[in-house]
């Protein structure tokens, strides 16, 4: 049997917003030994509905039955499967250095230009650089800022949007209102 | 009217609104304001107080498979849950409904590594249908309600309850609504007409059709429509291990059991079929063998309500996500009569073979030598008339039964399939007799596992509980020797066991029975076992070197059939 390709998925999961959620997704990448690279959890455009984005690397047909498998759990309302062609991403990275290190180049002003950084905050005694973008471009920064003995470095997980016109989740919310008229209302049982 | 009554109060009064009369348990400390309620409920509401925890949720398993119920399993926080996991895994991996009450420590104490705490969330997630931790009095009837509708709709399965405490003692004002709608949960989807169309198309242009029926047939009480497709369109049935009894053993379209250790017939067949319908299974590894070389000539129709079961091993031509019966119901009007006597033939030409060759020896149609499962099996299925429900531990004695037992109506055999937990069989022909008082229950058990959970004699003593126990003793772990023997080089590592005197251990218990060591003796046996509606346990002395045969070793497709240790099947026969 021949592997198939590799590459990195983000998997968007909607849900209620209960205690344990977050468990019971990550457990079933950790049945299949699959490491998640990031995660972000937030809210959604619909209240109430909690929104997880997560990405890892792996082949498509086991993230298809990932997916479904995550969908079957019964606090989840719906888990879609994206590559970064299908959606619009971004994650932020913060940067610390040294300011007197800064001061002794004089390349600041570079360096934020050329990256589309901003500067958050600057003490005698360090600045933070902010910088959004894809993972290349906050890579990009954190190796021009190497040279400057950087202190700290951390980088969000991935918030993504689909490019699609349908959205699915409101149409699923919109079959399951009217189930729940049929049933409760007792237009069905 | 509301009244404030606790929440342990309010625990018991949901069981009854959901219609509970039987659960089964084990106090401790976490749980005790439910058991002082429940000792003024007994009335209402029957206690089987039971030896272990495991032994609890195996014979909730039993109640629940035989009676098409929810199981009901009561235990304490820590080690009590700890105690049902086994069972809560079993349960997932067979579709078994339940709602398991675990009692936790107050809600002070949670993540403190207070006594007798456990994650028992945090454990049970990931091996049930939903687990939920209740820490207000005023949560608990509308926890119940979402428990018990969650475990029973759409594909069933176990779902936990982590009692805490203060939810136990706490007060409420009562007032109880069942639950039947969940808004991120869909457990009956709209039927896909254009599949079932499609679906229909490829069964009546198919010259060598099959069905495959799973354990889902039997949940969805779809073994009628099955007949009824099946006879009208003259389609051969195949059973996966779970699926047997869902179509009676005599049915004359009823061409055996899948996989491992299935009949010639339908696994053969499964490579020359040019279309097959998957009807509630989940082409478990163990039906499939290797799935590179699995149904190469087949469309494969898949119907499962679970739609996560779609392409997970086997690639489906047609999906349809439904529940069996209402598939199938869909599917009859559209399929055309048909008649496929030569396909139908080959079934049972195949089978002729394993007829004349695996079974005659198993059977001791010709020979004398010392009795084996299958012969002591297919005696007891006699002597009930084929009537009886069949509770298996696992291993040979569980393949043996699903070989050599015969069944009339569904719900008739009990076993442990996706998990194969050994120590299942006697805690589960419990709660199957308890289910099912007017029926005959019959457990085959091997002698490692009759021992996992031999506690629960105690069970059957404080209850009288009229499980027939057939002990299939061969002194030896006989599934695992029948490997050591196949494929390592004989040497039986940690297999043969030293046992106690089994008859004097029931004994103990009050329990009355007998050692048979020469076939000679099994029909007098029998009709001592089978005289009377009480407990009774046959130690059948076993011939340790006999195997189960047919078998497809793992990793080789599902035709390459091992009749014997040396002889692999030709197909082609």
């Amino acid at each position: 049997m021949t592997h198939p390709e590799r590459q990195l998925f983000t998997v968007t999961v909607y849900s209620e917003n209960c205690v344990g959620l977050l468990n019971q997704v990550s457990v079933i990448f950790t049945r299949r030994c699959l490491n998640i690279e990031d995660v972000t959890a937030s809210a959604s455009s619909v209240s109430d509905i909690h929104k997880l984005t997560l990405t890892t690397w792996a082949d498509r047909p086991t993230m298809e039955k990932v997916v479904r498998q995550i969908e079957k759990r019964v606090d989840v309302i719906r888990a879609f499967l994206y590559t970064d062609d299908d959606i619009v991403y971004q994650e932020i990275a913060l940067y610390k250095v040294p300011t007197a290190r800064l001061l002794e180049t004089g390349d600041v002003e570079d360096i934020v230009r050329h990256h589309g950084a901003r500067i958050l905050e600057m003490t005698p005694e360090y600045t933070v650089f902010e910088k959004t973008g894809h993972p290349w471009e906050t890579e990009a920064l954190l190796d021009s800022l190497r040279s400057y003995d950087i202190r700290q470095f951390v980088r969000s997980g991935r918030v993504a949007v689909t490019k699609s016109p349908v959205e699915y989740v409101d149409l699923f919310l919109e079959q399951q209102e009217q189930r729940r008229r049929r049933i409760i209302d007792g237009l069905e049982c | 009217m509301s009244q404030s009554i606790s929440g342990a109060e309010a625990l018991v009064r949901s069981l009854l609104e959901e219609g509970v009369d039987t659960v089964f348990g084990y106090p401790g400390g976490a749980i005790l304001a439910v058991y002082d309620r429940l000792y003024d409920y007994s009335d209402k509401l029957r206690h089987i107080l039971v030896r272990h925890e495991q032994g609890a949720i195996h014979a909730a398993q039993g109640y629940a498979r035989v009676s098409g119920r929810t199981g009901v399993v009561i235990v304490t926080s820590g080690p009590g849950a700890a105690n049902v996991i086994t069972g809560l895994s079993d349960a997932m991996m067979d579709s078994t409904p339940l709602v398991v009450i675990t009692g936790q420590v107050g809600e002070q104490y949670l993540g403190s590594d207070a006594f007798q705490e456990t994650d028992v969330v945090g454990i049970t997630q990931p091996i049930t249908k939903w687990s939920h931790q209740v820490r207000r009095p005023e949560d608990v009837p509308a926890a119940v309600a979402r428990a018990f509708y969650i475990a029973a709709s759409g594909r069933p399965g176990p779902v936990v309850l982590d009692i805490a405490k203060d939810a136990q003692t706490g007060l409420l004002d009562w007032n109880y609504e069942p639950v039947r709608f969940i808004r991120s949960y869909n457990p009956a989807p709209a039927l896909d007409r254009l599949a079932i169309a499609r679906a229909a198309d490829l069964i009546n242009a198919a010259e060598r059709p099959m069905i495959l029926a799973g354990q889902g047939v039997t949940l969805a009480d779809a073994s009628d429509p099955l007949i009824r497709l099946a006879e009208k369109a003259q389609i051969p049935v195949g059973c996966t291990l779970l699926g047997l009894s869902a179509l009676p053993s005599a049915h004359p379209l009823m061409k055996g059991m899948l996989g491992m250790h299935g009949n010639i017939g339908v696994n053969v067949n499964t490579n020359r079929a040019d279309v097959i319908i998957a009807v509630g299974m989940r082409f478990d590894d163990r039906v499939t063998g290797n799935t590179d070389a699995y149904a190469p000539q087949a469309k494969i129709i898949h119907i499962d309500i679970d739609p996560s079961e779609f392409n997970k091993t086997v690639p489906a031509d047609v999906a349809v996500n439904a529940d069996a019966a209402e598939a199938l119901k869909a599917l009859l009007p559209l399929v055309s009569e048909a008649a496929h006597d030569s396909w139908i033939a080959s079934f049972d030409r195949h089978n002729a073979v394993e007829e004349q060759t695996v079974k005659d020896a198993e059977l001791h149609r010709q020979s004398q030598r010392r009795m084996t499962m299958g012969e002591v099996i297919d005696r007891v299925s006699s002597a009930t008339a084929d009537k009886a429900v069949a509770v298996t531990d696992v291993g040979q004695n569980q393949m043996m039964s699903a070989r050599y037992f015969r069944f009339s109506e569904p719900r008739s055999f009990i076993s442990s399939g996706g998990l194969g937990t050994m120590g299942f069989g006697l805690p589960a022909a419990i709660g199957a007799k308890i289910a099912a008082p007017q029926r005959t229950v019959c457990l085959f058990c091997g002698d490692g596992g009759f021992q996992m959970t031999i506690q629960e004699l105690g069970t059957i003593m404080q209850y009288n509980v009229g499980v027939k126990m057939i002990l299939l003793n061969n002194n030896f772990l006989g599934n695992v020797r029948q490997w050591q023997n196949l494929f390592f080089r004989q040497r039986f590592s940690q297999t043969p066991m030293l046992n106690p005197d089994f008859i004097a251990v029931a004994a103990a218990y009050g329990i009355a029975g007998e050692n048979v060591t020469s076939r000679e003796q099994l029909d007098d046996a029998f009709a001592r076992m089978l005289a009377d509606d009480k407990p009774y346990l046959l130690n059948v002395d076993i011939d340790e070197t006999d195997m189960v045969f047919p078998m497809t070793p793992v990793g080789k497709a599902v035709d390459f059939i091992m009749l014997d240790k040396d002889t692999v099947y030709d197909p082609n026969n």
